[in-house]
């Protein structure tokens, strides 16, 4: 098991501008995750949270900044301080240590549960099918839904459905997951049974950034929490610290509001 | 009774014609249709613009038109083609700008998310269309692409105007020749059959791409 202590940084943005049209959505902003960190974005809708973690594996375009991942730059600012990224394919090698989960399941409707996880890994990663399914075996008993390994996505819950979803990432054997609000999109008696498999993998010192409504998972199972409003962070540290002991007056009032 | 024999294989021998220019059609037209569909939606501007002049001509003009001008305006500027390849050139690029809509709308109905899944598994875009996208896609269609390809059955017998033997033509020959309606009644039943094996066909097909939706 990995120290949690160790402090190799493993993803690090600095100074990321994002519009949209006119509106600019991310002003400025700084993150460094560590490794074995889960680290929790909370703030109001529209504050940027999802458009900065969806920034991360390219899925939105930054306009200015850097973007370094285990220490290779995915983008970063030219001469003129316009973001320029790397080439398709060398993206894909940096990014193939990210996995990311999305609010809205995301899984292959036409694939079965077990073809879902075994989909990138055989073509992606050229693994041979034999080798990847003990460990996708695996990953199905972990999230509790071994089960359901041929059933189709349309026959699970939206909770079993986000779990295999995580399986899925984690058949790509990353080192940072990405989390976009995973359990907004479930109705809130299906959110613990995501949430339990969440907090399994930040205590086994994944390293994970999460853009959460879950106050109560962001104080337990975040070490970190960015509070971020309007396009910048307001406020981070501490998880308890943030969410218990807020400095700032807007993470106050957001807060209260969440309460 | 004799006579009504000799009739049906004079009849089978114009269906033979009839199923050549179906099946071909098809076989060209709906790969031709996925590609003018991937045109029409090419990031390219001359590429889709091109794409939509060719879908907006063949589905603006009749197809008996569009007969009519491979088979006698094309010679005029030098370029002369067998009968028969005339004709399929026509069926085909006229099914071809069918196909591509559908197809278009197919792939345009896929969500957003899972192109946005397949890239964060490190999937390339060729990858994703042909493992996520397009799989997907085919069910959406089967019910245009079914209605479409029972079209095509009957408009070959547009046919008849560049002077092929296919079905209805024989039909009506031996109409002419005997004053005898029983071809047509048998030209009607030949065709349902043919139509009959394609809607029970297309039902398996929609069965099978459908199984994952139940």
């Amino acid at each position: 098991m990995e120290n949690m202590t160790n402090n190799q940084v493993m993803l690090r943005l600095t100074q990321i501008h994002k519009k949209f049209d006119e509106l600019e959505v991310l002003r400025g902003i700084d993150l460094d995750l560590k490794k074995g960190e889960t680290k929790a974005i909370i703030g109001p809708s529209g504050s940027g949270k999802s458009t900065l973690l969806r920034c991360i594996n390219r899925l939105e375009i930054i306009d200015s900044g850097k973007i370094e991942i285990k220490g290779r730059a995915l983008a970063q600012n030219n001469s003129e301080n316009v973001a320029e990224y790397v080439s398709e394919k060398e993206a894909r090698d940096i990014l193939s240590c990210t996995g990311m989960v999305f609010q809205q399941f995301n899984l292959f409707p036409h694939m079965t549960v077990m073809q879902n996880l075994l989909e990138a890994p055989v073509q992606v990663q050229k693994r041979k099918k034999e080798d990847v399914i003990p460990e996708a075996e695996e990953l199905l008993r972990k999230v509790g839904l071994f089960e359901k390994r041929d059933n189709y996505p349309s026959r699970l819950s939206g909770g079993q459905q986000q779990r295999v979803a995580i399986a899925r990432a984690l058949c790509m054997k990353p080192d940072i997951m990405l989390f976009d609000e995973p359990t907004s999109a479930l109705d809130p008696e299906l959110t613990g049974e995501v949430l339990k498999t969440m907090r399994e993998l930040a205590a086994e010192h994944m390293t994970m950034l999460v853009v959460t409504h879950e106050m109560a998972f962001a104080r337990e199972a975040a070490n970190q929490v960015v509070f971020m409003a309007d396009g910048v962070i307001v406020e981070q540290g501490p998880a308890q610290q943030v969410i218990d002991h807020p400095q700032e007056e807007r993470t106050q009032a957001f807060l209260k509001n969440m309460l | 009774m004799d006579s009504l024999l000799h009739t049906v294989v004079l009849m089978l021998e114009g269906t033979q014609v009839t199923l050549q220019i179906f099946f071909i059609t098809l076989i060209f037209s709906l790969p031709l249709g996925l590609l003018a569909a991937f045109g029409r939606l090419s990031s390219l501007k001359l590429v889709s613009r091109f794409m939509e002049f060719y879908i907006w001509l063949m589905r603006g003009t009749p197809l008996m038109l569009q007969l009519l001008f491979v088979y006698f305006a094309l010679p005029m500027v030098g370029i002369m083609l067998p009968d028969l390849v005339a004709a399929l050139l026509a069926f085909t690029l006229n099914y071809a700008a069918y196909f591509a809509e559908i197809f278009r709308a197919g792939i345009q109905s896929i969500s957003r998310g899972q192109y946005e899944a397949a890239k964060t598994l490190g999937m390339t875009h060729k990858q994703t269309m042909r493992r996520i996208i397009i799989p997907q896609m085919i069910r959406y269609v089967l019910p245009p692409v079914s209605n479409e390809t029972i079209n095509l059955v009957k408009d070959t017998s547009l046919i008849y105007i560049l002077a092929m033997n296919d079905l209805l033509r024989v039909a009506r020959t031996i109409v002419q020749r005997e004053f005898d309606m029983t071809p047509f009644v048998v030209a009607a039943v030949f065709y349902l059959i043919m139509t009959a094996v394609l809607t029970w066909g297309f039902k398996k097909l929609e069965a099978y791409y459908g199984k994952y939706d139940q």
